[in-house]
């Protein structure tokens, strides 16, 4: 019984070594995503050019104008002589803000008079936008006066979204490669014919589902190393909580991101179909599991739909032992959540992975 | 002997498409038994339902004494099967799919690498034992398929097809093979579309639309599968005669064969044809009574069958 799952096992890691897209999926994929999405989303924005049409010119409004730039979320690339000129730098996007203060800002401003300015913000890009908007606010409130004005933020206090990210992508990562590999290793069996002859064999179907998805527990268990560490050491990221907890965890998710894959590949007949169906999957994990936007943010019947998704319970753990340091007594909801999923969609596959051609 | 397999109205219904309709057969241990029918006929259905990878519509059927509805899980793990599509794992070598197969059915330590070995002899890969499945020829593959199938040495193979799409000289080192298993006392069981196959066969079943339409050894279909006499007509223009002919009583069926026709008679004699054809204004060479092939009865029954399916 053992020995036949271990012929499987033997020949799958045979295969994985042999296939070039296997092996990319295993190697390549994690580390680009890593870095890809490491880098790339960066939704905290900063450095965003901007442009000043100072019409006062005196100390008073340059000790404002210098309190936008001290922060670093706005870099100046010049000056303006009109407020057409203004409109003109962020139409060819040459600015992304533009900031305007009036002939008597700083005759309000000695008057005691709120003294008013006008910031034109880019909207086309809706990151920049709210960093710019909240910035902005923040520092007209207090009226350009030497205040601390960096905003304070909970669990993340450099606001880098690195650290927000990495949690994140651990858990897509693993979903990714559990779920297409194992998605692909059944149906290219059904796909050349193995499958059909694998049927006519005395193996028996949990036999091979058992032989078809340990490998990539495996590699899943690889891949949940090489990103912490990656996410550790280069991206410099504090891990807060129990690291084993966190293992044992991602134990689970695999099991139930294992299961659809498994299921996607008892309804997909072709290699193509599969990458459908992974893909079907794929997007609303990536958009309504708050891996990328917040859940909060969500209006309603979406953000239900987030919660049939295995990676949205995940994302949570990952986060809440990384960032927040917190154990199973603050996450037993997600834990069982995903434990829940795991089992259902676990035995759905198993029930439909029949050793029949019918 | 006991029957290594047997079918009582083994039934398969695809919707509203009779795939196998009431099929009774019984296979006799040690026998090539092979099914001979066009594309669609029904014969891997009935090969999957006998395996019981396929749940038959109604009917019943016993493979080495056991019932292939409830007990085929003990008929898998007694015999071989290789379908038409050479399932092997084409980025696996030719020692680590046989290996592969042996674990499978549970063929391990040195009586696996004993019979490798010889499997690897038998279908001459010897010196390519590392070569990738994937970069062999179709009759490499189809030997290495083999291989695999009778890796635990069943006493009952089931061949879908198993030389479609194989050069001739291939099939012919195949066949050698099958024989070599037959002598050793394996019952064989095939489907083919090729005629000339079927020959070598001990027992023919041909197929059509699902039914059996005849069972017998190769010998006796040729001699009595056709009612009636069959003439060998080689006349000019043949284009006109074969339209011609038909409509002429005592003229059952017409086929071209190359230049010549073959004409299915009842009750008309070769000199009576002659004279008629030349009557007619045909310049006749030649016309002769001729034993039927197993091709002239094959295309007789089937199209025996596309009229009465027509009838209907």
């Amino acid at each position: 019984m053992i020995a036949r799952v271990w012929s499987i096992v033997a020949k799958e890691f045979i295969q994985i070594r042999r296939d070039p897209r296997t092996l990319a999926i295993v190697l390549v994929m994690p580390l680009m995503q890593l870095v890809l999405f490491g880098y790339a989303i960066n939704t905290a924005v900063d450095h965003i050019a901007t442009i000043v049409f100072d019409q006062a010119q005196d100390a008073q409004s340059r000790g404002f104008l210098n309190s936008f730039f001290n922060t670093g979320y706005f870099d100046p690339t010049g000056q303006a002589g009109s407020l057409e000129q203004v409109r003109q730098a962020i139409d060819a996007g040459r600015a992304r803000v533009g900031i305007v203060v009036p002939p008597d800002f700083s005759h309000d401003l000695v008057a005691g008079r709120p003294p008013k300015a006008q910031v034109l913000v880019d909207g086309s890009d809706p990151n920049t936008a709210q960093t710019a908007l909240l910035v902005a606010g923040t520092l007209a409130q207090r009226g350009g006066q030497s205040i601390d004005v960096r905003p304070v933020v909970l669990y993340n206090p450099s606001m880098q979204s690195i650290n927000f990210m990495i949690p994140g992508l651990l858990g897509l990562i693993l979903q990714f490669q559990t779920l297409l590999l194992t998605a692909f290793a059944v149906v290219r069996e059904r796909e050349r014919g193995t499958l059909e002859q694998l049927v006519v064999t005395p193996i028996k179907s949990w036999e091979l589902m058992l032989g078809k998805i340990l490998p990539f527990v495996v590699v899943a268990f690889g891949n949940v190393l090489l990103a912490s560490a990656i996410g550790r050491f280069w991206f410099g990221v504090e891990f807060a909580g129990n690291y084993l907890l966190l293992l044992a965890l991602a134990g689970l998710f695999v099991l139930s991101s294992l299961g659809l894959g498994l299921l996607i590949s008892t309804v997909s007949q072709t290699q193509a179909q599969a990458m459908q169906m992974a893909l079907f999957v794929m997007l609303p994990s990536i958009i309504l599991s708050g891996f990328v936007f917040p859940r909060e943010g969500m209006p309603h019947p979406i953000r239900e739909l987030g919660l049939l998704i295995p990676l949205t319970y995940f994302l949570q753990i990952l986060r809440g032992i990384i960032l927040k340091g917190v154990g199973v007594e603050v996450l037993w909801p997600e834990v069982l959540a995903l434990a829940a999923f795991g089992v259902i969609v676990f035995g759905l596959s198993a029930n439909r992975f029949r050793k029949t051609l019918d | 002997m006991p029957a290594a397999v047997s079918a009582r109205d083994l039934t398969k219904v695809y919707g509203n498409l009779t795939a196998v309709d009431r099929l009774s057969l019984d296979v006799r241990e040690g026998e090539v038994f092979a099914f001979l029918g066009p594309n669609g006929s029904g014969k891997t259905t009935t090969i999957r339902m006998l395996c019981g990878i396929i749940t038959p519509t109604s009917g019943e059927g016993h493979v080495l004494g056991f019932d292939i509805a409830t007990q085929s899980e003990s008929i898998k793990a007694r015999i071989g099967y290789m379908s038409q599509r050479f399932a092997l794992y084409e980025d696996l070598t030719v020692r680590e799919n046989l290996n592969f197969y042996a674990g499978v059915y549970q063929v391990h330590g040195s009586r696996r690498d004993a019979r490798v070995q010889e499997l690897i002899g038998m279908a001459g890969l010897t010196g390519r034992e590392g070569q990738l499945a994937g970069q062999l020829s179709g009759g490499w593959k189809q030997r290495l398929a083999l291989g695999c199938a009778i890796v635990h040495q069943p006493p009952l193979l089931f061949l879908d097809e198993p030389t479609a799409g194989v050069d001739p000289v291939s099939r012919r080192s195949f066949w050698t093979l099958i024989y070599g298993l037959a002598r050793g006392g394996v019952t064989i069981f095939l489907t083919t579309h090729y005629i000339d196959e079927a020959e070598h066969a001990d027992r023919v079943a041909l197929m059509l639309d699902g039914r059996m339409v005849a069972l017998a050894p190769p010998r006796d279909l040729r001699e009595t599968g056709l009612s009636g006499t069959l003439l060998e007509v080689e006349c000019e223009p043949a284009v006109e005669a074969l339209e011609l002919l038909p409509g002429i009583p005592g003229v059952h069926e017409v086929t071209v064969y190359g230049t010549l026709l073959h004409v299915l008679v009842d009750g008309i004699s070769a000199d009576d044809l002659t004279a008629l054809l030349r009557q007619r204004g045909f310049s006749v060479t030649s016309v002769r009574a001729i034993k039927p092939s197993l091709e002239d009865v094959f295309v007789s029954r089937i199209r025996a069958g596309q009229a009465e399916a027509s009838a209907l």
